[in-house]
């Protein structure tokens, strides 16, 4: 029995040697659900790997858990998409730098017969108001994230307070509240890249776009190193910069899935 | 549609790509290597419990039982909670990495190893205890004994705890973050496909998933059929 006991040690031990066999030059990037679905980081990453010989660790979540990582020092970088939010952050004290690296745009999806004739809108605030008068099922994120601050700036601007059994707020990312829209169909605001990336679209249609206000920044931190000094500042002011440079502006631009571009670089 | 998840899941176990290799031997490692820790902690203790009278002994019971049904989302918040760098074991720097992912995927199996352990113990005390007196041994020699008689129930418990284990998916999408290549085990992506709408894609995952835990339940049932036929 005591042989036994030596033989599993011996493999606990193993199984444990072989998790912290990886890379030591790695940064950790909080980021958002929309560039790792849709594929973004799969094609960027590599030539940035390449360039450098740092690795890029993607956490995808929401833009606002995305923050609460960044701010509990628990990512060494931050790639969101909610400009308001962004400047808070540096302000607060938790970033020392913020830049404009990309934007997509903002669309609304829904069932194509289109019952409350979206598609027929000439602004984005006159949609959602045809959406809310109709009262056709809407199913929001609900998540804080940087989608869902932007829907509900929409709504504001559209004068209309969204509520009631027809505006349905899910609570989750930005690929579970489409299946569930295609599951009910409902209208839904999605950023393009998921939308274009995204596979179980059923009945849903893209119905409205182009709206100057529907415009998605993202945009790039360099977390402060008075807050949290045992980051990896150096690797993640390279991976900021590479972003910001001409190689990753052109990697950006080269993204495409089935031929459409899905994020357009905009570095000053 | 659920014909080609069959044919995705197929084609998946058939083409055995690099990726889907890591995905699968990740998964693997973590939760066995959370189950084999949860079982050096909870056997004794589960047994500990079932020898020794103490007092709040019933409290520690009910908690055990109760600690079965502890949500893995909330196992999942407590450790990244203590893991953050903001937290009391920030320093360790182990946060979104496999080790935090077996530290939560013990907090979830330690209870079920714990408490169906003490059952099974306690039975098998209520049949031995007469010869135990009758030997004069004590609380501490009992314990190995109990634990080594009840080894065939053990290992249904083992394998309940591995269950729980590998299905979970709230706990090491918290800690673990489900970084390509570093975190990434197989609900997670099944998660993760499911957000793409790839969803003959991820039906073919829990295909492969669900095979995978048949694979190493039939393996310990031939296992535990052998030796019991060997001791007759």
């Amino acid at each position: 029995m005591k042989k036994n006991l030596n033989l599993v040690l011996a493999a606990v031990t193993t199984m444990g040697l072989t998790f912290s066999a990886h890379a030591e030059d790695y940064i950790t990037l909080a980021s958002t659900t929309s560039t790792e679905n849709s594929g973004l980081f799969d094609s960027i990453l590599p030539k940035f790997e390449d360039a450098t010989g740092i690795e890029v660790r993607v956490v995808a979540v929401g833009t606002g858990q995305a923050f609460e990582i960044a701010r509990r020092g628990d990512a060494d970088s931050l790639l969101v998409h909610d400009t308001t939010g962004e400047k808070r952050f540096v302000e607060n004290g938790y970033a020392t730098e913020r830049a404009d690296v990309m934007y997509n745009d903002f669309v609304l999806i829904g069932p194509a017969d289109d019952p409350a004739s979206i598609s027929e809108a000439k602004t984005a605030a006159e949609a959602l108001s045809a959406i809310a008068e109709s009262e056709a099922p809407f199913a929001s994120r609900g998540d804080d994230s940087g989608t869902n601050r932007a829907e509900l700036r929409l709504w504001e601007s559209a004068g209309v307070e969204p509520g009631g059994s027809w505006y349905r707020e899910l609570g989750s990312g930005m690929g579970p509240t489409l299946n569930t829209a295609a599951a009910m169909d409902a209208y839904v605001m999605s950023d393009r890249a998921t939308w274009v990336a995204f596979e179980n679209r059923q009945n849903l249609k893209l119905l409205f776009e182009g709206d100057k206000v529907l415009f998605n920044q993202y945009g790039s931190l360099l977390l402060s190193e008075e807050k949290h000094p045992h980051l990896k500042h150096d690797m993640a002011a390279k991976w900021h910069n590479w972003l910001l440079s001409e190689d990753g502006q052109q990697a950006i631009a080269d993204f495409k899935v089935d031929g459409q571009q899905l994020f357009f670089p905009n570095a000053q | 549609m659920e014909e080609n998840a069959f044919y995705v899941a197929l084609s998946l176990l058939v083409n055995l790509d690099a990726s889907l290799y890591q995905i699968v031997v990740l998964s693997l490692q973590v939760s066995l290597l959370a189950v084999v820790i949860a079982a050096i902690l909870g056997f004794p203790l589960g047994a500990a419990v079932a020898l020794w009278q103490f007092p709040g002994r019933g409290g520690v019971i009910v908690a055990l039982n109760a600690l079965m049904g502890l949500p893995p989302v909330v196992a999942g918040l407590g450790v990244y909670l203590l893991l953050s760098r903001a937290g009391p074991l920030g320093e360790l720097g182990l946060l979104f990495t496999p080790s935090a992912m077996v530290v939560a995927q013990v907090i979830l199996v330690l209870p079920i190893l714990a408490a169906l352990s003490r059952q099974k113990v306690e039975e098998l005390l209520g049949e031995y205890r007469e010869q135990f007196v009758s030997l004069g041994m004590s609380r501490a020699r009992m314990m190995p004994t109990l634990l080594w008689d009840a080894r065939f129930a053990l290992l249904t418990v083992l394998l309940a705890g591995f269950g729980r284990a590998s299905a979970e998916v709230g706990a090491v999408m918290m800690v673990g973050g489900n970084i390509d290549g570093v975190t990434r085990v197989m609900t997670t992506a099944i998660v993760l496909e499911t957000s793409k709408g790839a969803l003959p894609l991820a039906l073919g995952l829990g295909i492969v998933l669900l095979t995978l835990v048949m694979v190493i339940n039939a393996t310990a049932y031939i296992l535990s059929e052998t030796a019991k036929r060997r001791m007759g």
